[in-house]
């Protein structure tokens, strides 16, 4: 019984911290699905989203304004910013680019994510910015079965609120809104959505403010855990392997994915760091995608792979 | 008018086929080579203007040729073979700790072959993450290329016995004893790299020119036809990992013996790998000439934004020139990407096609 307790607490952490990595995940997801183009620059996007809420809430809360219509405003801002970033984004990087290939319109996205990370970091400052949406502290349950107890993070259990929340709106989107049917038909066949009157500028528009904003709802969670920093950036490479796992065009596979990822590292680190050394958890999740993609090279999820001459 | 290929007759397929088939590009090149190795030690001699200080070799010319050198190798991977890597900075890494365990561990090995052979293990690590490209492509063997970076990265800094169990991480090179001449000052050095790079680059580019290549253009420009055409993927995608491993094993053993001198686990992460690539997408894909452009840009771009503003009196942070380097690389790429993919390289041959003809429009 005593070593069912560490168990269930690394489980059930590992697996809300593989919701973080979702989040990330889901912003790849959409993008990937509407317009083929692997978006490097999501963690870029998830930085800059960061930096323009915290800075403008710290703006404001210093000129007294109280704290809830502060944050309301500040997720507005932060809003409108990557409505901004989408604009650009699609204006002058990818809309240039269509019809390129995928390495191409890759390699674009790597610059684009410079650009973002750069602008971002002069705009808003570049140092590590606190963030306090959420609480941080800990719940503790089931002491009366285990000694000690079972320590659960509440801002974890708020990443996953949000997660599940996203997925369950954009499903909504994607399936009950006239814009999720043209972006669903944009993703299936970009020439023929074009032929019967939908603006693919308006679309690819759309997924990326659709992505600004789910970097915007990882930034909440992310900048409250680590601080808003730029390294940020490096921990979405994390979503990377999700995608891997969960497919690329799948959003549900975006969360399983990053619950996959997120348990198994924690447990690998747990369990197996202290045979080889720790920080396991540092590759775990990229060696895991590799052999995912020796076996089953679209993922869980994801679609067949078809291709042709 | 003094850039004309008139007259200039060629009698056999030796001269046709010549990397610089025009009698003016042979002797412009042949200038830049002897001044490369004759004029910059001279003038470093008698402390001639910049070349006098050290600062020069060991900051400018020595990243520059070594850094030249990876990128040489990453686009033989990834210009040449289509196989996008985001780990050259992993395969630098294997290649300088390997040096630094052969030279450690095998008394009386020659500093040359340690460097060679920690190009070998570099190549055969290579090799190893490149198999995976056989069954996957395109965007999915960047994230196994990533898993290289990220592995490595772990390996060098937990693994005791990589850096020695050194306490710090930090390792220190063996004395530079080429078979006797210990490379000590900054402008041997450079010699060393010169050496170095001149002699890859001719081996890359007759090696891009010739059968290998050309079979892997075919890969990249299209594997299925490639493969239809009797090409093996397995042959061809492998030796262009194994190649572009070795170059830049090469280059990172040297990065670390000469250039760094001691160094940290760091020197060789994520940051390094995106810094190779970003060479090889603004000199150009599938270019020698490119790679050594693309170097000399990244290079010199943040010690021209930190210099610049001082001469119009302007203070500008470090934090500051960072980001702006981040923006200006960034915005350069998307550009590149859109107007002119084929990097500065292009743009050179360009510029060489309009001479031909200037002062005339055609």
């Amino acid at each position: 019984m005593d070593a069912i307790g560490p168990f269930l607490e690394i489980l059930i952490g590992g697996l809300l911290s593989g919701v973080l990595y979702s989040l990330v995940a889901l912003g790849f997801v959409l993008i990937f699905k509407a317009s083929g183009v692997f978006n490097f620059a999501q963690g870029a996007m998830v930085l800059l989203a960061g930096l323009a809420l915290v800075r403008s809430l710290d703006f404001m809360t210093a000129h007294a304004f109280p704290f809830w219509i502060a944050a309301a405003l500040a997720l507005l801002f932060a809003g409108a910013v990557m409505a901004l970033t989408a604009y650009f984004a699609e204006r002058f990087v990818l809309g240039p680019l269509v019809n390129q290939n995928d390495l191409t319109l890759f390699m674009a996205t790597i610059g684009l994510a410079f650009i973002l990370q750069g602008a971002g970091q002069i705009v808003f400052g570049s140092d590590v910015y606190p963030l306090n949406l959420y609480p941080t502290d800990a719940w503790i349950l089931l002491e009366s079965l285990f000694t000690g107890g079972i320590l659960i993070n509440k801002l974890d259990v708020w990443g996953g609120v949000i997660a599940g929340l996203l997925v369950v709106g954009l499903a909504l989107f994607f399936q009950r809104t006239k814009t999720g049917r043209a972006l669903r038909a944009v993703a299936d066949d970009h020439s023929a959505a074009q032929s019967v009157g939908i603006s693919i500028d308006w679309i690819w528009f759309v997924v990326w403010l659709a992505s600004g904003l789910v970097a915007l709802a990882a930034a909440t969670v992310w900048g409250t855990k680590l601080g808003v920093q730029f390294s940020i950036v490096f921990l979405a490479l994390k979503a990377f392997p999700v995608l891997i796992i969960g497919g690329f065009t799948s959003v549900p596979g975006a969360i399983i994915g990053g619950l996959l990822i997120g348990a198994g590292e924690k447990l690998a680190e747990a369990y197996l760091g202290p045979f080889i050394g720790g920080g396991i958890e540092y590759w775990f999740a990229y060696v895991v995608a590799l052999l995912v993609l020796l076996v089953r090279p679209q993922g869980l999820f994801g679609e067949r792979i078809i291709e042709r001459i | 008018m003094f850039y004309r290929e008139a007259g200039q007759f060629k009698t056999s397929y030796a001269a046709d086929m010549a990397v610089f088939p025009l009698r003016q590009d042979r002797i412009f090149v042949w200038l830049f080579v002897l001044f490369a190795y004759a004029g910059v030690p001279l003038l470093a001699l008698f402390n001639v203007g910049p070349f006098g200080q050290d600062y020069i070799f060991k900051g400018i010319l020595v990243p520059l040729l070594i850094l030249s050198l990876a990128a040489i190798g990453l686009n033989i991977l990834t210009g040449y073979c289509g196989q996008i890597s985001l780990g050259a900075g992993a395969f630098m890494g294997i290649g300088a700790y390997a040096a630094y365990n052969i030279s450690l561990r095998v008394p009386g090995m020659p500093l040359l072959f340690s460097i060679l052979l920690g190009g070998g293990v570099s190549a055969l690590a290579g090799i190893l993450f490149g198999i995976p490209s056989l069954r996957i492509k395109g965007l999915y063997l960047a994230v196994a290329t990533l898993a290289a970076q990220f592995f490595f990265d772990w390996v060098f800094i937990r693994i005791g016995w990589v850096t020695n169990y050194s306490s710090s991480g930090n390792v220190n090179a063996p004395k530079l004893d080429f078979f006797g001449w210990v490379a000590e000052r900054p402008v041997d050095r450079y010699i060393v790299c010169l050496l170095f790079v001149t002699i890859f680059a001719l081996l890359a580019k007759n090696l891009v020119r010739g059968n290998l290549g050309r079979q892997w253009m075919a890969i990249r420009d299209m594997d299925i036809a490639a493969e239809i055409m009797g090409i093996r993927p397995l042959y061809a995608k492998l030796t262009a990992f194994a190649i572009s491993s070795f170059i830049i094993g090469v280059a990172g053993a040297l990065w670390a013996f000469v250039h760094l001198g001691s160094w940290e686990p760091l020197a060789f992460d994520i940051d390094r790998s995106t810094q190779i690539l970003f060479m090889i997408i603004i000199g150009g894909l599938g270019s020698i000439l490119g790679s050594f452009l693309g170097a000399a840009f990244i290079l010199v771009l943040p010690i021209l934004l930190d210099l610049a503003p001082t001469w119009f009196g302007v203070h500008i942070s470090v934090q500051t020139v960072t980001n702006l380097t981040f923006i200006i690389v960034g915005a350069l790429i998307c550009a590149l990407l859109i107007y002119e993919p084929r990097g500065f390289a292009r743009l050179w041959a360009i510029a060489k096609e309009k001479l031909r003809l200037w002062p005339y429009p055609y």
